[in-house]
């Protein structure tokens, strides 16, 4: 199976390269070679504030992102999934998000959200002066809401096009026979459309999970992590160790972390979503 | 009105079209209209902002920012921005590495990934169970906590090349194509949406098939791959976009200029101070072949989901 | 109907992929070649997407493979943003060029690492440069630079004017009194958004420390005690670290500067929505949209003389290279003052000789790009030369933004040097 065999040579190869050094003091950069630390750099990273903050960040991330996005995407994939004219265009404009890079769009809101920006200027407009807008990336209480919404818009085309996939497959019949038997548009929801998504749904939570815990991204070129590190997140923060400061061994034992973290999440998401009937 | 035909041997067939994935009349109003397109707006407008903006110079981008002429190319309106990127850039270059390069990862990813999909859900064999475990675990480790030792490794691989009509062993993969596509063709993402997508279908359409003497790639080619289609579908994009958007990677990867990628391009714009007109322009450049492969691609992914006749 | 449609769609893809195949594996025969066959050099450098620099390295590569027939240099440039990553990604797989640039402060890093080689130039040439392109450690020279750069204070006499203050020179810098009066007063003008804008709105690390650690050097403290390069205790949060940084916070907090700033706060100057502006010599150039109006001065002094911060971009030489005589060729070769006045007028920068100076319009003594020399050769600081400043300057530079942001300054320098001297003590000192 060539596939196996990809994912061993470039995936599990590097990331056990990447567990041995989380237990050495190797550096990106050093004359000397790396040594064997036991678990030095662990003890470091559990006393770390910004270890800490950066976690509590992430779960904040998720936890807001993964509900909203999932349901945002379900409403609209929902609506174009209707029979009328024009249809397409709205499936590709919603779509639109997805297709440009988070690199450019993180770069296109960074330049919306300044204080005297696209956005105030349009809450402005549409508030007719009431509301004034802040510098949102630059103030500690709205730089990660500011960073949710823009990935919310950037990201839920994608997850719509899935449920969409996931809606097409429920046969037509279903709700013929369900409109015979006089149900309601909620009760033809809830007992044929939301059943008939069971595998979508927990594709779609697994899928939205990872990438939520993996924010880095829009974190890297919109706020570096501030301020006051209120948009510092663990990817963040390894990378940030790893690179930038040259302690090689340092990220790594978050990365290793991180990784325990999100397969325990995804362990206990698969164990509720698992088949109950 | 059309209903899901079976055949005898308990296939589903294709329903016509209609009746699949049955819409809601009742968002098919003017209302639903109205809120359809404010949605629309909602996604559009940065992007129409950021086509309108690369039109611009500076200083116009700024002073229009206050009233709807920051969506419409109106004013000081000409091509000097992207006159700017190709004077700055070698757009042409990096657009075609690109576009080679995620094209043949796509392909090779559907392929790939669907055959190991095929093999975790139709065939039985030992360590099946664990197998999948270990690539589902794979998914949850983002790429950039692992690039530098996967950058030190890809080093010490040999590659094959002709010399001279000879073939010849080289060591190293760095500032190559094959660096920035063989490391992605297989993908957990890819291998699970399959996977999920083939347990929907019926195992009793292989049971024949085993039944009538058709080989297990007869099988895959024949009967699980046609109906797969959605999720075909699914993984062109999912293995498109990272691949279109690659920047971290590329850039540690490869050195010479002729072998970039269009996100690294993006970079070029950061010097000293933002000039957002060209950056802007740029950026347009880089999402139009992106947004031109779906629009044009898209009737017949959406074509394919909706006559494909999986069963929920 | 749907088997026909797929079927047609794969043979359509699969002629896509065999186009893309044989137009990756045309361009690929060049590039497996590329592990440089005899006498080739490779040259990295940082500036792709900066037409003007990579134009004068482009004609003195050019006019070197011309002057000789040994060897040929093969030029490969980055986009400055990402340069470090890819050298310290290619030093890993020990794939780095013969030749390439640095930026100053990066260079003990580099040469600590082992990624380069102590240079070996005329001496004469060495001596005639500014002391700041010359990249020192362990008392070896390992870079050297064709020019530097300079931070300095412009302003719009006419606010300055209309405010009562005076025009600082270089020989006459403000001091902190008359920096404050002169805020105070612009404000109470109300004809500027800012009085004076930091240009905060570059959130890339280097910018930061070059920025304004040179206000904190002014005060009186400093990103590492330079005595020994132990520890940063008691420079970076001493009573000096502690003024400077309320001074720096106060700059927000009374309005003075935007706690974030525009991506080009130049041009929020040129545009009139500050009265004076905290930037660079790159921007001179643009100085000039305002005539008479627009003049440049030094920092304040705010007790230690005024700093502006020193070394800019720098050539070395790998460690892994194979002609490293042809390489210090080719550096010696580069230094020619015909092309250290050339990078001077086209990239608007100090030539690192007074011999170049004389060749270019504007940087004779009396000239009007004068200042720029005056200034860096009186007030220029040199980052501190020590292995340890990719860590010192991220730590700076986080703890610099937590300040504006408006986080407690004691806290900010203790969490600083305490994440300082460990960095420090697990690195051994970096062998100080």
């Amino acid at each position: 199976m060539p596939a196996l065999v990809l994912i061993v040579v470039f995936f599990f190869v590097p990331v056990l390269l990447g567990f041995v050094l989380s237990l050495t003091n190797a550096r990106l950069t050093s004359p000397q070679g790396p040594q064997f630390v036991g678990l030095d750099n662990f003890t470091r990273l559990f006393s770390d504030p910004l270890f800490w903050k950066s976690l509590r960040n992430t779960v904040y991330f998720g936890a807001v992102v993964v509900p909203l996005q999932s349901g945002f995407a379900l409403g609209l994939a929902l609506l174009i999934n209707a029979r009328i004219r024009g249809i397409n265009v709205y499936r590709t404009v919603y779509f639109l998000p997805v297709v440009t890079s988070i690199v450019v769009v993180s770069i296109l809101w960074t330049f919306m959200y300044q204080r005297d920006g696209l956005v105030n200027h349009m809450l402005q407009a549409v508030s007719f002066n009431l509301i004034q807008g802040t510098d949102w990336l630059n103030n500690p209480s709205t730089a990660m809401p500011a960073i949710i919404f823009m990935s919310i818009w950037q990201a839920v085309g994608f997850h719509m096009v899935i449920w969409l996939a996931g809606l097409q497959t429920i046969p037509g019949d279903l709700y013929e026979a369900a409109e015979l038997d006089g149900a309601s548009t909620w009760q033809r929801f809830k007992y044929v459309t939301w059943p008939g998504l069971r595998a979508t749904r927990s594709f779609i939570l697994v899928t939205i999970t990872i990438a939520a815990l993996s924010l880095f991204a829009q974190i890297k070129i919109m706020t570096n992590g501030g301020p006051l590190d209120s948009t510092s997140t663990v990817v963040f923060q390894s990378v940030r160790a790893g690179y930038e400061q040259q302690q090689t061994a340092y990220a790594s034992a978050i990365s290793l972390v991180f990784f325990v973290l999100v397969l325990t999440v995804s362990l206990v998401q698969r164990f509720l979503t698992r088949d109950k009937d | 009105m059309a209903t899901i035909t079976t055949t005898r041997d308990g296939v589903p067939r294709a329903a016509s079209q209609p009746t699949r994935g049955r819409p809601d009349r009742g968002f098919g109003t003017i209302g639903g209209y109205i809120g359809r397109t404010v949605l629309a707006l909602f996604f559009a407008f940065p992007i129409i902002f950021m086509f309108a903006s690369s039109l611009k110079p500076d200083n116009q981008i700024f002073a229009d920012l206050s009233s709807l002429r920051a969506f419409l190319p109106v004013g000081d309106i000409s091509m000097d921005n992207y006159k700017a990127v190709f004077d700055t850039v070698p757009a042409w270059r990096f657009l075609a590495n690109s576009i080679g390069v995620s094209l043949l990862t796509v392909v090779l990813g559907v392929l790939v990934n669907s055959l190991a999909a095929f093999a975790l859900s139709r065939m039985r064999w030992r360590g099946r169970g664990f197998v999948l475990a270990a690539i589902i675990a794979t998914l949850v480790v983002p790429f950039e906590t692992f690039a530098l030792p996967l950058l030190w490794w890809v080093n010490k691989l040999p590659w094959l090349v002709m010399q001279n009509g000879q073939p010849m062993w080289t060591l190293g993969w760095l500032d190559s194509y094959q660096v920035q596509i063989i490391p992605f063709i297989a993908n957990a993402f890819s291998i699970y949406l399959y996977y999920s997508y083939f347990s929907t279908i019926p195992k009793e359409l292989d049971e024949a098939a085993r039944i009538d003497g058709a080989s297990w790639f007869r099988i895959y080619r024949s009967i699980i791959m046609p109906l797969a289609g959605p999720a075909t579908a699914t993984v062109a994009i999912l293995t498109f976009l990272p691949a279109w958007n690659q920047f971290l990677w590329p850039l540690m990867a490869v050195q010479s200029e002729n072998l970039r990628p269009v996100m690294v391009g993006v970079q070029y714009f950061f010097q000293l101070d933002v000039a957002w007109g060209p950056m802007m322009a740029y950026a347009s450049l880089i999402t139009i072949p992106v947004l031109a492969l779906f629009l044009s691609f898209q009737r017949a992914f959406i074509g394919s989901i909706a006559s494909s006749g999986v069963k929920g | 109907m749907s088997r026909f449609m797929i079927e047609r769609r794969g043979t359509a893809v699969l002629a896509g992929v065999a186009t893309a195949a044989l137009a990756l594996s045309a361009c690929g025969v060049a590039s497996t070649s590329s592990g440089g066959s005899a006498g080739e050099l490779t040259l990295w450098t940082h500036n792709a997407g900066n037409p003007a620099e990579l134009g004068v390295i482009n004609q003195i590569v050019a006019d070197y493979n011309a002057s000789q027939s040994k060897y040929t240099v093969k030029l490969q440039a980055f986009p400055q943003e990402s340069y470090n990553d890819a050298v310290v990604a290619a030093a890993t797989a020990k794939k780095l060029p013969c030749v390439l640039d640095a930026d100053a402060p990066t260079v003990p890093n580099w040469a600590y690492a082992g990624y380069l080689t102590p240079l070996d130039l005329p001496q004469d040439l060495v001596s005639k440069q500014l002391k700041s392109t010359l990249g020192n450690y362990q008392g070896k020279l390992y870079s050297i630079g064709m020019y530097d750069a300079a931070l300095g204070l412009f302003a719009r006499k006419s606010a300055l004017e209309a405010a009562g203050v005076r025009i600082a020179t270089v020989d006459n810098p403000w001091t902190a009194q008359e920096f404050a009066d002169a805020l105070a007063k612009i404000k109470a003008d109300g004809k500027y958004q800012y009085a004076f804008d930091l240009g905060t709105g570059d959130s890339g690390t280097e910018w930061w420390t070059y920025g304004y650690s040179p206000f904190l050097q002014s005060f009186g403290g400093d990103l590492i005690d330079r005595n020994g390069y132990k520890t940063a205790g008691g420079v970076l949060n001493g009573d000096a670290a502690l003024k400077w940084a309320s001074w720096f916070q106060g700059l927000v907090k009374n309005g003075y500067t935007p706690a974030k700033s525009s991506t080009d706060a130049f041009a929020d100057f040129v545009n009139g929505k500050s009265a004076m502006v905290w930037s660079g010599i790159w921007h001179s150039g643009n100085l000039s949209k305002l005539g008479a109006d627009g003049i440049v001065m030094p920092p304040p002094d705010f007790g230690n003389g005024p700093k502006i911060g020193g070394g800019s971009w720098q050539w070395a030489v790998s460690s892994t290279c194979g002609e490293k005589a042809a390489a210090m060729d080719y550096i010696t070769f580069s230094l020619n003052k015909k092309y250290l006045a050339e990078m001077a007028e086209k990239q608007n920068v100090i030539p690192a000789t007074e011999e170049a100076a004389a060749m270019v319009d504007g940087w004779q003594p009396g000239g009007a790009k004068r200042f720029f020399l005056d200034e860096s050769a009186k007030y220029a600081m040199i980052r501190p030369p020590t292995p340890g400043y990719p860590f010192l300057t991220t730590t700076f530079a986080k703890a610099a933004q937590d300040i504006i942001a408006g986080g407690d300054p004691k806290t900010i320098l203790d969490q600083a040097v305490s994440d300082i001297d460990a960095d420090l003590k697990a690195n051994n000192h970096y062998g100080f």
